[in-house]
């Protein structure tokens, strides 16, 4: 099997997973729409998973690949409990906007 | 000039546009669309290392599931109209300084670390096939077997979690 970084370079990948990363983090940031942060929350998960597989790519380390799975378990059991809760808030509130949420302000 | 790096140029272009639209677009319909497409694109890049089960997974879990999961939420909050209200002008002007400091502060970081020369190690043989996978997964050595098992319980106790939260109370008006 030939290594496809030969011919692409970690570097590369690096970069990519940095700026998808803090796209991610201006998402959050950024909006005010609680499932919008939620997508940004999952494109953030998605740049850490794409570097583990360079990276387990680069040592040729199946290990890395197999951290890529639980981390995918733990995405989806995030997603599922965060819209079941955002469905709740948006049943006694009315909005998931969350600059509404502010029941605890005093 | 390669015609793997064109493909990688490629696919990371649509993988940024479509991640940063994600957030950019106002409906969140439109959001979940473009979402779905940055992730197909990050399993063109899985493919790209030779990871083909990790690609299948990879789309059947986010563009399968999660992305349902999204959409039926939005359709069910009836959020497809913009009615997000205005953002104070700090939030807008503390998050892009945010972004534009971080993304260039670790771009300059790792543009400046030690780069890499010569050749990448190969070991010659599939690490990424199923045989492989599955055997630094399930063997109960050295490999994965406990945590496998506790990423059932955690799905396990996701569902029940899911399902008693939005669960309608009875006891309302």
């Amino acid at each position: 099997m030939e290594n496809i970084l030969n011919q692409i370079g970690i570097e590369n990948y690096i970069f990519l997973s940095v700026l998808l990363f803090c796209i991610g983090i201006f998402g959050v940031l950024y909006r005010r729409n609680a499932i919008i942060v939620f997508m940004s929350i999952e494109i953030m998960l998605n740049a850490v998973n794409l570097l583990f597989v360079a990276f387990a790519t680069y040592w040729q380390d199946p290990k890395g690949e197999v951290f890529v799975f639980f981390s995918m378990a733990v995405a989806a059991a995030e997603v599922a409990v965060g819209l079941a809760l955002l469905v709740s808030v948006f049943r006694n509130i009315g909005s998931v906007d969350i600059s509404n949420l502010k029941n605890l302000k005093g | 000039m390669s015609t793997v790096l064109i493909i990688f140029y490629f696919l990371s272009a649509i993988t940024l546009s479509t991640a940063f639209l994600t957030i950019y677009s106002r409906n969140p319909i439109h959001s979940a669309i473009y979402l779905v497409v940055c992730f197909f694109t990050i399993a063109g890049h899985y493919l790209l290392f030779n990871a083909q089960f990790l690609a299948v997974v990879h789309v059947i879990v986010y563009a399968g599931a999660i992305m349902v999961l999204f959409l039926f939420t939005i359709m069910l909050m009836n959020l497809n109209n913009e009615d997000e209200v205005h953002k104070p002008r700090i939030t807008r002007f503390g998050a892009i300084t945010v972004f534009v400091l971080l993304s260039s502060a670790l771009v300059l970081i790792f543009m400046y670390t030690k780069p890499f020369v010569g050749e990448y190690p190969t070991t010659g043989e599939d690490f990424h096939s199923i045989k492989k996978l599955g055997t630094v997964l399930l063997d109960d050595k050295d490999g994965f077997m406990v945590p496998f098992e506790f990423a059932s319980v955690l799905l396990l106790v996701a569902m029940i979690g899911a399902v008693l939260l939005s669960k309608k109370e009875k006891t309302g008006k």
